[in-house]
């Protein structure tokens, strides 16, 4: 399980990275879901460009309201609240969750979402949170798409050929949310067969109710998040059984149990059962 | 049948730091926490290149050609290329029994995924699976016998054309059960099913193979338990005199059966070897290891067991299927796994009637091989969970249902119906210790707190007992190509007092290295820093068919123990020479002879001996201080160890996770060489059998595609899905063997199957769901628990 041969580069700034982005350039930042691919010779990449010597994409800092937290930020870093200003208290929890300690001293907030796994954490939890991605091409444009969107499908995003993941942004008031997050795996560190997500800020109207892990990108809730806001009631498994089962037809009995079982302990971590 | 009394059991005392029963630090330990250890991978000769596989991507399929890529011709090998190397073979006296042809590289026809079709070699491994891919095989698929049921259907296609079917061997057991019929009062009927698992040492497999010019050897270092046998396999598929073959086994990282039986690595990594005059390596990866590794554990059962109104058992129908793969291994046979099965289900219980059949059926994937525990963790979860239907069945307690059935101390040594010799031990006294210890008495108050707070609790029980170190009858039966017999290991005093240890035997993480010291140490009276042990190396010890069949500590401890008992007689004669009195008079104490307050240090003996023979009388015995013994126990039938595990498991029926609460280990193993290696083994093995109850499965798809070949995909329990494990023991000495030891190896890997399942049971109960079938994940938890509320609303 050696990679194939690739070159492998190293730029230091966001201007040498946008001159070295090309369709048979592919970026690294972890390597902690590009590394197996590599090795198991399912991704061959002639160029490695990688984003870990960019001082830029590390950076966590607060602007115009929003938390922006560097593409390159680790799991680690989240976890410890290693950072200049203060992190939403979720971020920090489900950081703690993904794989375990070693993973998360290199896997980084960018890769993940990049990477676009259906069952990982940080697409659905950054959907919860109302996160929005900073897209940035060789060019030098930026372009800002919202979480649930971001993610088009299984391993399919909003990036274009050309674009980069500059940073994440998160609304500062997040902060102050109240939040539950479920993850049901089989062990621990193992990516999840269920996730349950949910932020509430009243002052702000905001309200998410996320299902993650479904096999395609974050299901939003819409609904029965803003019947649980107005109500303040937790609402029946089965009846979260039914909202899956609607929105995600085809879906094996266990599976969606599982996603109504997550959610609803999501909900309880807030609204007593 | 009269107990003998065991001499061997009539020591001299003396203060004992080191000996039998000792909690020695593992010797072995040291250089495996610094790093320091030496494995296959770690080996560095100078001008050695790295070997990849080009491997099947197919599960069935002829082999109409394979195409090198242009310009490196040499460095590609085929079947083609290697006329001269035979296929690994492995005959069997058991009638039905048919041989399949395993060849090193595939020749006519691919036969499970991963299946070895070319070797290529390169100065990296890289470069060399850069070569692998270059490489362009041609196949036509054929018909994919991918399960049991297809393979036995009708008309199914054939795995080895020259067969009329597709069963390696079947066997029939027919005892009658026309008694137990008219007398049973309870029948239980069930199915069971055990997954395909991949063992996944630490270690993979690895080999490196060179011409050794001034020794005119082949030189084969391996991660193997059975250095000696590989020699054997090696020379004979090669066609090289044993004399010209060296294999040394070094570190090892782990064994488990997987590195029992002759690779067929082994075989075209030495052959390429020969042919280039190069020194060659192959390292497996776990991608390797989970896709042609998986090749153990799948077992599918229908029980019928017959039962009077209190839970007696009367009798036993049973039909077991193993889903062999395509190939039998050298030299355990494709038969081993079934004969267990259907010789061990009777397990430790006292029934009266036994009837079985088995099939070993060939099938489109990786040959089976003998995993710690051989055949009984399957038999024990069937069986237990057999008991605990039957408990249910007649409203008694599962534990009072098993003790009415395990044979008691009073009956022991006992034959039962397959003609098992139970040689020492008192089975229900096991059952209940281990019963205390989980708190049986007080769980029913327990279990009503915890359903009254919403929660599923359950208990279980799994009993087993664990055949050890069974000799030359046993496995002479099983129609084995080689069959072990007696076991020899050396002892010498060496010029600097300090004592040498050597035996064939290997120690690859169980421990044996320590333990075998610990028995030196017993006669010789010494610290273990004075003893040094060569394990695994067919140059430096003598000869041992190896380690396997928790057989280690009782056949290389017993060779051991005798040699070292000759060494210390001789020890005494020298030492009461110089000492000048007379041997009878001696003892041996703190690594010296001792008469009265004079003694001889053995650094002074062993001087005397080797520098200053002058210093010993003109007539000394010149047999001298360096002892080979040989070993075999008193009985050939084994010796049992025997244990009962307990667990309680709460179940989540909204998740279907399952977590261990307790788990509680009560075993007796005989005499305890080392207390805490034991307590390991026992960790070891139980976080394997739990890996088989909850975790462990190759799932593959209907083409017999492997679906779990990462271990992103094949789960393996780690430490926070195992629960503290508790121990007790009892020792009941064997009286056929040195020390009264038993094997103690594979047990802990045999019960946690039946014990969590039978817990899982326990706590669903109140839902009508029950489990047959492992691993218990929790998509079959929660799916078993909906197909029980879909019956009970349309029963409603
Ligand atoms: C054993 C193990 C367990 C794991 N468990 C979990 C888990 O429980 N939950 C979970 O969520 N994740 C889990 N992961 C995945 C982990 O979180 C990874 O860190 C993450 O998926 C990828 O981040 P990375 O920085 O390593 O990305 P890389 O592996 O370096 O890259 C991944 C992909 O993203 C692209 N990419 C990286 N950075 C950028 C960027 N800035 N802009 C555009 N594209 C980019 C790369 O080109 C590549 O295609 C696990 C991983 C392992 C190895």
């Amino acid at each position: 399980m050696k990679p194939a041969a690739f070159e492998h580069l190293r730029p230091d700034t966001a201007e040498a990275l946008a001159g070295l982005l090309s369709p048979e350039a592919k970026l690294i930042a972890g390597g902690q879901s590009l590394g197996p691919m590599l090795n198991l010779r399912l991704a061959r990449p002639a160029r490695l460009v990688g984003l870990s010597a960019i001082r830029a994409l590390g950076e966590i800092r607060e602007q115009d309201g929003m938390i922006v937290l560097g593409a390159a930020v680790t799991h680690a870093r989240i976890e410890d609240g290693d950072s200049p200003v203060p992190l939403p208290p979720m971020l920090r929890h489900v950081a703690r969750g993904i794989a375990y300690r070693a993973v998360r001293n290199r896997g980084t907030i960018g890769g993940s979402l990049a990477h676009a796994d259906p069952a990982a954490d940080w697409i659905t939890a950054l959907t919860a949170l109302g996160a929005r991605v900073v897209l940035r091409s060789a060019a030098g444009t930026e372009r800002r798409v919202a979480m649930p969107g971001f993610v088009r499908g299984a391993y399919r995003t909003a990036l274009s050929p050309d674009e980069i993941i500059a940073a994440v942004e998160i609304p500062a008031a997040m902060r102050d949310a109240i939040w539950g997050y479920d993850k049901i795996c089989r062990k621990v560190g193992e990516f999840a067969d269920a996730i349950g997500a949910l932020a509430l800020h009243p002052p702000t109207g905001h309200v998410r109710l996320v299902a993650g892990a479904t096999g395609a990108a974050p299901l939003v809730l819409a609904e029965a998040g803003a019947e649980l806001a107005r109500s303040a009631r937790h609402p029946a498994i089965p009846a979260l059984r039914d909202a899956l089962a609607a929105a995600l037809p085809g879906t094996d009995p266990v599976k969606l149990r599982l996603l109504a079982t997550s959610l609803s302990r999501a909900i309880a971590k807030v609204l007593p059962a | 049948m009269a107990k003998p009394a065991p001499p061997e059991q009539q020591q001299g005392t003396g203060e004992m730091t080191s000996g039998i029963g000792a909690r020695v630090l593992r010797k072995e330990d040291a250089r495996h926490l610094n790093g320091k250890a030496q494995f296959v991978g770690d080996i560095k000769i100078a001008g050695c290149w790295e070997a990849a596989f080009v491997r099947s991507p197919l599960a069935h399929a002829r082999i109409r050609g394979v195409t090198k890529p242009a310009g490196f011709e040499d460095r590609v090998f085929t079947m083609e290329d290697m006329p001269d190397l035979r296929p690994i073979r492995c005959e069997s006296t058991l009638p039905s029994y048919k041989v399949s042809d395993y060849p090193a590289l595939a020749t006519d026809k691919v036969r499970h995924v991963g299946e070895c079709i070319a070797i290529c070699i390169a100065p990296t491994r890289a470069e060399a699976e850069d070569l692998a891919e270059a490489v362009t095989v041609d196949l036509a698929p054929l018909p994919v016998l991918a399960d049991i049921d297809t393979a036995l259907a009708p008309g199914a296609a054939r795995l080895h054309e020259d067969w009329d079917d597709n069963l390696f061997l079947t066997t029939r057991h027919d005892g009658d059960l026309s008694g137990a019929k008219a007398r049973a009062a309870v029948v239980v009927e069930r199915s069971f099913e055990t997954a395909r698992q991949a063992m996944n040492p630490m270690e993979g497999k690895g080999v490196l193979a060179r011409w050794d010019h001034r020794a005119d050897q082949l030189v084969v270092h391996t991660s193997t338990q059975v250095p000696h046998l590989i020699r054997t396999g090696l020379s004979d598929c090669l066609g090289l005199d044993q004399a010209q073959v060296r294999v040394i086994a070094p570190d090892v990282g782990g064994g488990f059966g997987y590195k029992c039986v002759l690779q067929p690595e082994e075989l075209s990594v030495s052959w390429v070897a020969r042919k280039t005059g190069r020194a060659i390596r192959w390292t497996e990866d776990r991608r390797e290891h989970l896709t042609a590794g998986a090749n153990t554990r799948q077992h599918r059962y229908k029980l019928t067991a017959y039962a009077d109104g209190e839970g007696r058992l009367l009798g036993i129908d049973a039909d077991i299927w193993v889903d062999i793969g395509a190939y039998s291994v050298w030299p355990f046979t494709a038969c081993l796994e079934a004969a267990q099965a259907g010789g061990n289900l009777p397990g430790p219980y006292d029934l009266g009637a036994y009837a079985c059949r088995t099939w070993s059926v060939a099938t489109n994937k990786p040959g089976f091989t003998p995993y710690r525990g051989v055949a009984r963790p399957g038999v024990c979860f069937a069986m237990e969970l057999t008991m605990d239907a039957i408990a249910r069945a007649v409203g008694k307690d599962p534990l009072e249902v098993r003790c009415l059935n395990l044979v008691p101390g009073a009956a022991m040594p006992y034959t039962n119906v397959t003609g098992k010799f139970y040689d020492s031990g008192d089975y229900p006294a096991a059952a209940r210790a281990a019963a205390d210890m989980i708190g049986a008495g007080n769980f029913a108050a327990r279990k009503a707190a915890a359903a009254a707070e919403g929660r599923l609790i359950g208990l279980g029980y799994a009993c087993f007992t664990e055949q050890s170190a069974h000799g030359t009858k046993v496995f002479a039966a099983w129609g084995l190509p080689l069959v072990p017999g007696y076991e020899q290991a050396t002892v010498k005093l060496a010029p600097s007092g300090a004592v040498e240890v050597r035996s064939g035997n290997h120690s690859f993480g169980q421990g044996l290295e320590t333990a075998i010291a610990q028995v030196a140490c017993d006669w010789l009276k010494l610290d273990i820093s004075r003893v040094k042990v060569t394990m695994g190396d067919t140059a430096l010890t003598p000869y041992s068919t190896g380690a396997y069949a928790s057989r280690g500590m009782v056949m290389a401890g017993g060779a051991v123990s005798k040699a070292a008992e000759e060494l210390a007689r001789r020890l005494r004669i020298h030492g009461a020479h110089l000492l000048q009195c007379a041997p009878e008079d001696t003892e041996i104490r703190g690594g010296a002879v001792w008469n009265g307050q004079a003694s001889a240090s053995f650094a002074e003996i062993a001087a005397a001996w080797y520098l200053h023979p002058d210093r010993l009388p003109d007539d000394v015995d010149t047999a001298g201080l360096e002892v080979t013994e040989g070993y075999k126990p008193a009985i050939d039938t084994g010796l049992f160890t025997y244990a009962t595990h307990a667990a309680i498991v709460e179940v989540d029926p909204e998740s279907g996770r399952t977590e261990i609460l307790d788990y509680v280990i009560f075993e007796d193993c005989g005499r305890r060489v080392n207390p805490m290696i034991l307590e390991g083994q026992s960790y070891g093995g139980a976080a394997q059998g739990i890996g088989s109850a909850l975790f462990e499965e190759t799932l593959y798809d209907s083409a017999a595609q492997p679906l779990t070949s990462t271990l992103a995909d094949y789960i393996l329990p780690g430490p926070a899905e195992l629960p503290h494990f508790r121990l007790g023991h009892s020792e009941t000495p064997s009286p056929y063997s040195r020390h009264g030891i038993k094997g103690v190896g594979e047990g802990a890997a045999i019960a946690p199957a039946g014990a969590i399942v039978n817990a899982i049971n326990d706590a669903l109960a109140p839902l009508g769901a029950e489990l047959t079938r492992i691993p218990a994940t929790p998509h079959r938890v929660l799916g078993a628990i909906l197909e029980a509320d879909a019956a009970r609303e349309a029963a409603e």
